[in-house]
């Protein structure tokens, strides 16, 4: 603690220089907590999949459906617990901007599959009675300001209705809640009954089925059986983990991950070569007064650490300021104004970041550090 | 930091000093033999580049020699590893620099406080401590004060302050007033004369002035690594 006066008295030296090198870290580790949340927000899904749950789709597509009566079929197979199928409606709210995934399904079998999604049982009573009902995420809900009892119309893409219109009309019955803080609440659910007597084509199939299996470990297995039991029909299926079918949605995106790897990769090796840069000059110009320490009386490991102390406080404090800016950017909503399904900065990430300071500290500070501790007294004197 | 036989502080026996330029060798100091007793004001003169300030870095453990022993206070130096000569520095050497070598960014008072943070003295006694050597060199006024805000001769007395404040055994000082006018320069012997003759202090300094070399008690001559008690030519 003693020598933290020394540390920071070190870094005002040169104010300008430090002050521009603070905010060159300051602005990466914003970006690193920002696109965390960004990255996470494509990864969620992936993250929260159940390992039990598979998805069941058509062999050749995704956009190929499915007959319903599989349901029961695969309900027969071993080690399947139990099946619920959705379908992609594809809809616009207002405008095409208003992004938003909305799915018929069947009340029952979504809560039983997914009890992530929380629900009243007074809201899920008004669902049951309500043919036309629908539900919709918290956050999905807060992002339009709806409230129970609104009317939705949602303008179809694909399903028209048989009376020829594309303008479906939902009464929100219920908003759901996530039980954990990654669970998807941007999603738009209605009753698959309403939907299949509703569609102008495509009557009793279904886009993909959910199977809860009884012993995950067994899930392969499983899936092998699913398939082969579909096989040579003329609607052959695939299935694979939730997990797998989440990361295939979103890659068609694009990989984000690793998009925004890169982009950090790139933001990080720039940030060390701007702090080392900068700890390099601070070590080149003091070389008479770190020989001054060691002539009397610190150590080469002593002066190693001070020179790496300074490292570290300069990062420290840009990276911390940067991290606590993008948690109050990350805090203000997502960029897309609710689209993305979650919007957070994972605690993963922010020990990552308290990580990356550290090692940004000792990789940008190590080799003056190093020229520093073999400082020869008596030469840097004569200098 | 005790010598039963006599009452020689510093010994130097033999040593020679070789620097390595590429592949040339330079001998800077040739078997030279140096005694120097307790409490001696010691100066140190010769032309440039005759090894006065390799000499003074030898016995202040700066430096270690190519051949022969130094001892100070019956205690071997030149054979002590970095980390324990780097506390031996810290305990019994005050450094004074022709150029002050003071840390900019510190005040008067951190910077004479620099030594203390080594030793496990609290805060409120390392302030307390440098106050007092501020005091001694007539500086306790300017202590808040920034090198950049005081006078060449301020900044001396600061570095010797800093010298001073732990006490040492041995005040080494090379060239201390090299880089002053007259009068700041004869401040700054009076203040080394009084602390040889008051405080007891063993002082070596280099000097290419002779009338600052009319201080000390003893005055020698180094010229091409030897060391004689009279003048070269």
């Amino acid at each position: 603690m003693k020598y933290l006066y020394l540390i920071f008295s070190s870094l005002k030296r040169k104010k300008l220089r430090t002050g521009l090198t603070i905010l060159s870290i300051v602005v990466a580790f914003l970006l690193f907590g920002y696109l965390s949340a960004i990255r996470q927000a494509f990864a969620a899904g992936v993250e929260v999949a159940g390992a039990d749950r598979l998805i069941v789709r058509h062999k050749v597509s995704i956009i190929q459906l499915l007959p319903q009566s599989y349901e029961s079929r695969i309900e027969q197979v071993e080690g399947v617990d139990n099946a619920a199928h959705s379908t992609w409606f594809g809809g616009i709210y207002q405008e095409p901007r208003n992004f938003f995934a909305q799915m018929p399904v069947v009340p029952e079998e979504l809560f039983d599959m997914y009890p992530e999604y929380v629900l009243s049982d007074e809201q899920k009573k008004a669902w049951l009675a309500t043919r036309s009902g629908a539900i919709a995420g918290r956050g999905l809900a807060e992002r339009f300001g709806w409230k129970l009892g609104d009317r939705i119309p949602i303008n179809a893409t694909i399903w028209s209705k048989k009376d020829g219109g594309r303008t479906w009309e939902f009464d929100l019955v219920g908003i759901y809640d996530g039980a954990e803080k990654g669970t998807d609440t941007s999603q738009f659910f209605f009753r698959y009954d309403f939907f299949d007597e509703t569609r102008a084509f495509g009557e009793g199939l279904v886009g993909w089925y959910t199977v809860r299996v009884s012993d995950p470990d067994a899930a392969a297995e499983v899936a092998a059986a699913i398939d082969a039991e579909f096989a040579n029909s003329p609607s052959e299926t695939k299935s694979e983990p939730e997990g797998a079918f989440i990361q295939g949605f979103a890659n068609q995106i694009g990989n984000i991950g690793f998009i925004i790897m890169s982009i950090m990769s790139a933001v990080f090796f720039t940030i060390l070569l701007v702090a080392g840069n900068t700890m390099a000059y601070t070590v080149r110009e003091r070389t008479g007064e770190l020989a001054v320490l060691k002539a009397i009386g610190f150590t080469d490991r002593g002066v190693l650490s001070l020179v790496l102390g300074e490292s570290l406080a300069l990062t420290l404090v840009g990276g911390a300021i940067g991290l606590g800016l993008s948690w109050l950017l990350v805090s203000m909503g997502d960029p897309t104004q609710g689209s993305l399904p979650v919007f957070y900065i994972p605690t993963r990430d922010i020990f990552l970041g308290l990580l990356l300071i550290a090692a940004t500290a000792f990789v940008a500070g190590i080799i003056p550090a190093l020229q520093a501790q073999k400082l020869q007294i008596a030469d840097a004197l004569r200098r | 930091m005790t010598d039963n036989s006599d009452n020689i502080l510093v010994r130097a026996q033999g040593v020679d000093k070789v620097f390595k330029r590429g592949s040339e060798e330079i001998h800077v100091l040739g078997g030279l033999d140096l005694e120097i007793p307790r409490g001696e004001f010691l100066a140190l003169m010769g032309p440039s580049g005759s090894g006065k300030s390799t000499l003074l870095n030898l016995v202040g453990g700066l430096d270690r020699p190519s051949e022969g022993v130094v001892e100070v206070g019956g205690k071997r130096i030149d054979k002590l590893s970095e980390r324990k000569l780097a506390a031996w520095r810290a305990r019994h050497v005050g450094l004074v620099f022709q150029f002050y070598n003071l840390m900019p960014v510190l005040s008067a008072l951190k910077n004479v406080e620099l030594p203390l943070l080594l030793t496990r003295l609290s805060k409120a006694e390392r302030k307390k401590r440098a106050n007092v050597a501020l005091d001694i060199v007539g500086l306790a006024h300017r202590a808040g004060h920034y090198p950049r805000q005081l006078s060449g001769g301020e900044q001396q007395r600061t570095g010797i302050a800093r010298a001073i404040v732990t006490d040492p055994t041995l005040l080494l000082c090379d060239e201390p007033t090299g880089d002053l006018d007259r009068k700041s320069g004869d401040e700054i012997l009076d203040l080394l004369q009084a602390l040889n003759q008051e405080q007891g202090k063993t002082i070596i300094m280099v000097t290419h002035d002779i009338h600052a070399a009319e201080r000390a008690t003893r005055t020698l001559y180094l010229n091409k690594g030897r060391l004689s008690t009279e003048p070269v030519d």
